[in-house]
């Protein structure tokens, strides 16, 4: 059975149908990158995938062992958390919060935990630091480390490498990828960056007038990915020039 | 100097002072907590809507002629709080235009009541209290000064409890959703401690002046300090210490209390945000 199952689904606000009759499933260990232009639903997608809004028909199953609530979340960053006053530390602890029930403290294993999620992501010398002083891609890793507390087993990312430089970019995407392959955490992440959709993915869905999902391969003979592809490589030429 | 000291030593025999001292203290105490969570959440709105609403209350439970107004002041306080967190997430009004409008009808009609039937033959005295705070803080009953000190112990409690999921909601609303959190009833937990702290804070600088004592501290703590703990700690030590500073001085100048703390407030925060560009300043 599938970690994550999307069947039939509707989504939209206010009446309105954005995505109709979408269908796709994830397994344990995929990494599903969903691809489209801006305004065609994925961020709403993602909100319903979450569970923080309800999906106009259609419904979402979880399986494999994963339960609704154990989906880590990386959210695009918010004007709220610039200039909140909170260390690094308390922010990957309070990965926690959606497990700890009604206890008012964290555990010594939930402690030790973190400091493994801050470890691995290679910022235990940022651990007493103030958030909003760090750099962007800093930033990244310590909302990662955080999502990595909420969950083992499936991340969700919106727009990890936003407004991340080059260097950054390629650094948070073989993060995404060790998370993956190293502890075979699912991975499903929203991306307009085509080219690492391709470089990393193992399945892509792709949402604009027509509705693509199919394993990576599929996608490259697909027209839509045909198109994505020659689109690209002009823009490369182009860049060449 | 001496002079001073004696004075305030021969207040200090009188019990009823030491217990609104007490009080005094533990309310800016339970108003700085949440004054992080407050400014963060771009709640210092409601906060202000909030004390208007009380003052509406407080003029009904006047004219109805109440022994005990809090019966009706906290409830209809908390169920606005209630409201206007609701609202504030969706609805056809917006969120401020919403609080504006139920702020400054609460103002009108409490006015309205207040003067209609008077319960005293000094209406704009009786006006100015609830709005500004009693003039003396000696003026507090016994009764009164009981009940603030249950309701901030209870306060702080609820507060070192939840501080943890404060924090998450605080920080990441959608996060919290997100991974399972009850992210709704904690905002409403938070609403309800909001609603309780204007209602005992207005009985010490009265409704128009608590919202200060809810937001001060925690900015100025915000000038100089980095991490959730560190401002929390030091905005409740710094409330603490400009409340007592502010009632000490208007028991020795005779000066409205209320106003008198949220000055001190207000030099803090002064002489925090200069340390702070002093700070950065040296940094760059």
């Amino acid at each position: 059975m599938s970690q994550l199952t999307c069947h039939e689904l509707s989504l939209g606000y206010e009446g309105r149908e954005i995505i109709s009759h979408l269908s796709f499933h994830v397994n344990a260990g995929d990494y599903l990158c969903i691809v489209g232009e801006n305004g065609s639903g994925k961020s709403t997608l993602m909100k319903t995938l979450l569970g923080l809004r309800k999906p106009m028909k259609g419904e979402i199953l979880t399986g494999d062992g994963l339960a609704a609530r154990e989906i880590g979340y990386l959210p695009q960053q918010t004007v709220v958390q610039k200039d909140f006053p909170a260390s690094v530390w308390e922010i990957v602890l309070s990965g926690f919060q959606g497990s700890v029930g009604l206890r008012p403290f964290y555990t010594k294993a939930e402690k030790r935990t973190a400091l493994e999620n801050i470890r691995k992501m290679g910022i235990e010398d940022l651990k007493s630091r103030c958030y909003r002083e760090l750099s962007g891609g800093q930033q990244q890793r310590v909302l990662l480390a955080r999502a990595l507390c909420a969950t083992r087993k499936m991340l969700l990312l919106d727009e990890p490498v936003a407004g991340l430089d080059p260097l950054v970019t390629a650094d948070m995407y073989s993060l995404i990828d060790e998370l993956n392959k190293r502890d075979g955490i699912t991975i499903i992440m929203i991306s307009h960056d085509i080219s690492a959709a391709l470089r990393y993915a193992t399945h892509i869905l792709h949402i604009s007038d027509e509705i693509f999902f199919g394993t990576r391969a599929q996608f490259e003979e697909s027209k839509a990915g045909k198109t994505l592809y020659r689109l690209r490589k002009e823009e490369k030429s182009w860049q060449k020039c | 100097m001496a002079e001073m000291l004696t004075n305030l030593s021969a207040y200090f025999e009188l019990p009823f002072v030491r217990y609104a001292f007490i009080v005094g203290v533990l309310i800016a105490l339970c108003a700085s907590l949440l004054g992080v969570t407050l400014v963060l959440k771009r709640f210092s709105f409601i906060g202000d809507g909030l004390s208007h609403v009380a003052f509406g209350a407080m003029a009904v439970a006047a004219v109805v002629g109440l022994t005990n107004n809090m019966l009706i002041v906290m409830p209809v306080t908390i169920i606005s709080a209630v409201l206007l967190l609701k609202t504030g997430s969706n609805a056809k009004i917006k969120g401020d235009a919403a609080v504006a409008m139920i702020s400054v009808g609460a103002l009108a009609v409490g006015y309205m009541l207040m003067n209609l039937h008077p319960t005293s033959s000094n209406v704009s005295g009786d006006v100015c209290t609830t709005l500004f705070g009693s003039t003396s803080i000696l003026t507090l009953t016994e009764e009164e000064v009981w009940f603030c000190a249950v309701l901030s112990v209870i306060v702080v409690a609820a507060f070192f409890f939840f501080y943890h999921k404060i924090f998450s909601v605080t920080f990441d609303e959608n996060f919290a959703r997100a991974t399972g959190t009850r992210a709704g009833s904690y905002n409403l937990i938070i609403a309800v401690i909001i609603a309780v702290i204007i209602v005992i804070g207005m009985n010490l600088v009265g409704s128009l002046l608590i919202s200060a004592l809810i937001i001060f501290p925690a900015l100025s703590a915000m000038r100089l300090f980095k991490s959730f703990r560190s401002v929390t700690i030091c905005s409740a030590i710094l409330s603490v210490g400009c409340s007592s500073l502010g009632i000490l001085a208007s028991l020795l100048f005779n000066t409205p209390v209320g106003a008198t703390i949220v000055i001190s407030d207000m030099l803090a925060f002064g002489i925090f945000s200069l340390i702070g560009v002093f700070k950065t300043g040296l940094r760059d």
